[in-house]
């Protein structure tokens, strides 16, 4: 696509991490210049779902490194090569960079779309309520959604709570947008909706990483598609490579499973 | 039957002043008392949630050792207990203008860190209630903790909190008889106060009854109002101001509306 450049905005470098004994991820690296759509595919429990909630630091990670837009994600490096956490308010700045959207939408239920897309840029970045409230509205224009300002979640479809959902994400201005399964939990003639937004999003050249089921979004949208296998970066190559000519065996068993 | 019909209807209709005294010291008590226990609830609620055991330990012991007491010996060992010990006596202050007797201060905080025991356990299952989404919402748009709380954990905690802290109140309001132990002339030791002068015991220990009767009923109408508003539904939160805590909607409430 157009906006792609060589500037590195996620550098994911040999993330390990375990629930208990159970070792999820061990040691994968990932690199993610500007503008570039990277779709993450696997079977469930490949750990493509806890790989990007890592990247936002909403996993605890026991080994690796993050870096966004250069600086380093939450953790600060001990002389003997241990990890320290780094502080809440720290980690919570950190977070502003990056936009995320989950599979359950989490929309906070007792605001309106509106009062959900201004609230962080209101209270995290100190925007006046006027401007939020003129970038809030631009946001749900460009989603589809202007005449649902007013609406509570409940009173949406999966759909559309899932792209106000994707411009709360968007009103904090961020580097790069992760998305775990956006489409996941949402009725299947709602699902088109949702994927337009995001192919807009990244025809606009919006940073992605993308975590989903939809093949043929990956096909169409993706720049790179990444698969993962029980916790191990298997293969990555442009769409029609993986979807083409897998070189991996289990790529390979995966993709003739779910085609 | 040794009953006096006029006594009955004199002391019901036409309270003296000693009863009047009574019920507005009743009221009083209970609503600064469950004010104090709202505010220590909340405190020990936030604490409880924390890893660290320096926080959440010292509030395990607290609700521990108020939920296995008998709050009248909790009254009597923070105003006569301590006292006689030498450790501490509670003082008259004077507080805009008015005395305010050590008894009284001593029963608002005996009864309010008792009720605080309560309230951080309803709290707690309050914010416990909240989803989890909802604070992986909050986090990756870069609140610090306490924005989340303060904005998006405890306004939704606060519809499941409504109900049972309904009820807490409806205790409460019962529960200040027991200050009369310490001298504070609420409604019950008014009533023994007028007996001992009148012998009219029957009479007057059923007028006092159908006081409470009347403050736990009046309570359960704005109770009712409260949880419509508030409470947990299946229906859309009422709009914009009524669904915020400290929002436009409980400043409203606060001022009696």
């Amino acid at each position: 696509m157009a906006h792609k450049s060589e500037e590195l905005i996620i550098e994911a470098l040999d993330i390990h991490k375990s629930f208990g004994d159970l070792e999820i991820l061990k040691g994968i690296s990932l690199q993610v210049r500007r503008g570039e759509v990277v779709v993450l595919i696997g079977a469930s429990g490949s750990g493509k779902t806890t790989f990007i909630r890592c990247i936002n630091l909403l996993e605890d990670i026991q080994g690796g490194r993050i870096r966004v837009n250069g600086r380093s994600m939450g953790y600060r490096e001990r002389a003997d090569g241990s990890l320290v956490r780094d502080s809440e308010r720290n980690i919570a700045r950190q977070r502003r960079d990056i936009g995320m959207v989950f599979q359950r939408f989490n929309l906070f239920p007792h605001m309106t779309a509106l009062e959900n897309i201004i609230e962080a840029p209101i209270q995290v970045l100190g925007v006046p309520r006027a401007e939020a409230l003129e970038q809030a509205r631009a946001l749900l224009a460009r989603v589809g959604l202007a005449d649902k300002a007013m609406h509570y979640p409940s009173m949406l479809s999966g759909g559309q709570q899932q792209r106000v959902a994707i411009a709360r994400a968007l009103a904090m201005k961020p580097q790069a947008m992760l998305f775990d399964e956006p489409t996941s939990a949402l009725d299947p003639e709602t699902v088109g909706e949702v994927l337009q937004v995001m192919k807009q999003l990244a025809d606009d050249g919006m940073t992605m990483v993308v975590v989903t089921h939809e093949m043929g979004f990956a096909r169409e949208v993706a720049d790179r598609v990444v698969v993962l296998d029980q916790g191990e970066l298997i293969e990555q190559g442009p769409p029609e490579q993986i979807f083409s000519r897998p070189t991996h065996p289990r790529t390979r068993a995966f993709l003739s499973r779910v085609l | 039957m040794n009953f006096n019909w006029d006594v009955f209807w004199q002391y019901l209709l036409q309270p003296s002043g000693v009863y009047l005294t009574g019920l507005w010291l009743t009221c009083l008590i209970s609503v600064l008392a469950m004010v104090l226990g709202c505010v220590l609830g909340l405190a020990a609620a936030l604490m409880r949630l924390s890893r660290n055991p320096l926080l959440n330990l010292p509030v395990r012991f607290y609700v521990w050792l108020m939920r296995g007491t008998p709050l009248l010996v909790q009254i009597v060992f923070l105003y006569t207990a301590l006292a006689a010990g030498g450790i501490f006596r509670f003082e008259d202050v004077e507080l805009f203008g008015l005395v305010v007797p050590g008894n009284i201060q001593a029963a608002i905080i005996a009864l309010g860190l008792n009720e605080g025991a309560y309230m951080a356990e309803i709290i707690r299952a309050g914010i416990g209630a909240v989803d989890k989404g909802q604070y992986e919402a909050g986090r990756s748009l870069g609140m610090t903790f306490a924005k989340l709380m303060r904005r998006i954990v405890l306004p939704q905690a606060f519809r499941v909190i409504v109900p049972p802290l309904g009820n807490e109140f409806n205790v409460m309001l019962k529960n200040t008889t027991l200050v009369s132990v310490i001298g504070v002339q609420e409604l019950l030791l008014s009533t023994q106060m007028v007996t001992s002068a009148t012998f009219r015991v029957f009479e007057l220990y059923l007028v006092v009854a159908i006081y409470f009767l009347l403050l736990t009923t009046l309570w359960g109408f704005f109770q009712r109002w409260l949880e419509a508003r508030f409470g947990q539904s299946d229906r859309p939160a009422p709009p914009a101001a009524g669904s915020r805590m400290f929002g436009r909607g409980t400043l409203k409430l606060l001022r009696g509306r």
